[in-house]
């Protein structure tokens, strides 16, 4: 599963990115996350507030650390 | 109802523990014990209600909520949604560029911008439990007003120049949706998130500060207070502001503090000029900025807070003075 973070690299957008990477290690879902930390390619993809994840290049989550069971139902998808 | 909190810490003091009530340890644990268990249950219980509020704006509809809006209802609107819309300050830069590209004038923009940091849920719980509901709303007042009249000066100096030029030539799609938002289920959930989220954040700033209320509290006398802050010292209101700008984002840590200052006799607008320095002036927060503003426009920026901060301690001192 391709997921893309975007976020400028502060505490939160790692946070996200730490979330990520366990629960798809729980549910054994391979996943390749990218980071996108560039605010110009960040607005560029009509993304106004970070941390936010495209999932197989579509928006699923906007502004803040997504929750445990946001995480889990996307990876489950 | 908040007398339980109290009662709370007579209970630990004098009998849990068995101290003497008039000793200074006791009397420091006292506070320290009354203000923990009063900020941490005030904390929670107004960022959920707040959060639910919270949970109808976001800065994307903030965006199409100020687009095509006349400039002066554009600066009420923007200070105001500024003091309520949860971002991340990692956020500030794509904000910015978003609004700009959406045709949002650069004032308006500013004037979000400006009001964010400095009127927030924490600072404001905080300071309701510090100094009371009317200073509070003073506190308020005065943020929103700073924002307003940032934005105004702004445009009214014409000082888009001071924007990147790059920043205009950025063309941004219409933002995608996420379909999470709405329902009562949904809302209530943020609320709790935010409430939970905050309270990690926060905790040990609250711990410390109180801590160090607690200290002074009870150890260092009000003389010693008066002499160096008091209404006297014409200084104090700038150094007060001068020294609130390398604590950046600790106002958690500085407001219970400032409850024992003022009972120490610093009058309150040198205070409110001290945590108003403290939230708004965080210079990292202002140079991630620097990717979308020259550097003049970042110095007119901190200047500004900086002068009006000051003015508005001054200003404080003289219509609360004794």
């Amino acid at each position: 599963m391709e997921i893309t973070v975007f976020g400028k690299g502060c505490p939160r957008c790692e946070s996200t990115i730490h979330r990520i990477e366990r629960e798809a290690a729980e549910l054994g879902v391979p996943v390749t996350i990218h980071k996108i930390t560039d605010e110009i390619q960040i607005i560029q993809n009509g993304i106004m507030t970070t941390p936010a994840v495209k999932i197989d290049g579509k928006l699923v989550h906007s502004g803040g650390i997504p929750s445990i069971e946001s995480v889990q139902s996307w990876l489950k998808a | 109802m908040l007398d339980m909190f109290t009662s709370l810490a007579d209970w630990l003091t004098e009998i849990f523990f068995g101290m003497e009530r008039d000793s200074k340890l006791a009397d420091a644990f006292h506070f320290f014990i009354e203000d923990t268990s009063k900020i941490f249950f005030l904390l929670a219980l107004m960022i959920y209600i707040i959060g639910f509020a919270r949970s109808y704006v976001s800065p994307e509809k903030v965006r199409l909520w100020l687009t095509g809006k006349s400039r002066i209802t554009g600066y009420f609107l923007a200070a105001l949604l500024g003091a309520v819309t949860p971002f991340c300050s990692c956020s500030s830069v794509p904000l910015f560029i978003a609004f700009l590209s959406a045709g949002i004038p650069l004032g308006v923009t500013m004037a979000f911008l400006i009001t964010s940091p400095l009127v927030n849920e924490v600072a404001v719980v905080l300071l309701g439990n510090a100094l009371g509901l009317k200073f509070t709303i003073a506190y308020v007042g005065t943020g929103l007003t700073l924002g307003v009249l940032g934005g105004f000066v702004i445009d009214l100096f014409k000082l888009d120049k001071w924007v990147e030029p790059y920043v205009w030539q950025i063309k941004m799609p219409t933002p995608e949706s996420t379909q999470e938002a709405g329902g009562w289920a949904w809302r209530e959930k943020f609320a709790r998130g935010e409430a939970i989220d905050i309270i990690k954040r926060v905790w040990l700033y609250v711990l410390i500060g109180v801590g160090l209320g607690a200290g002074l509290h009870g150890y260092v006398p009000k003389e010693w207070f008066i002499e160096h802050a008091g209404a006297d010292n014409i200084f104090a209101v700038p150094l007060a502001v001068l020294i609130g700008i390398p604590l950046y984002s600790n106002a958690t840590g500085i407001i219970p503090v400032a409850e024992v200052l003022i009972d120490k006799g610093v009058p309150v607008g040198t205070i409110l000029a001290f945590i108003m320095s403290i939230v708004a002036i965080s210079l990292p927060e202002i140079l991630i900025l620097r990717k979308v503003l020259k550097p003049q426009m970042l110095i007119f920026f901190i200047g500004f807070l900086f002068i009006s901060f000051i003015f508005v301690g001054y200003l404080f001192n003289f219509i609360f003075g004794g």
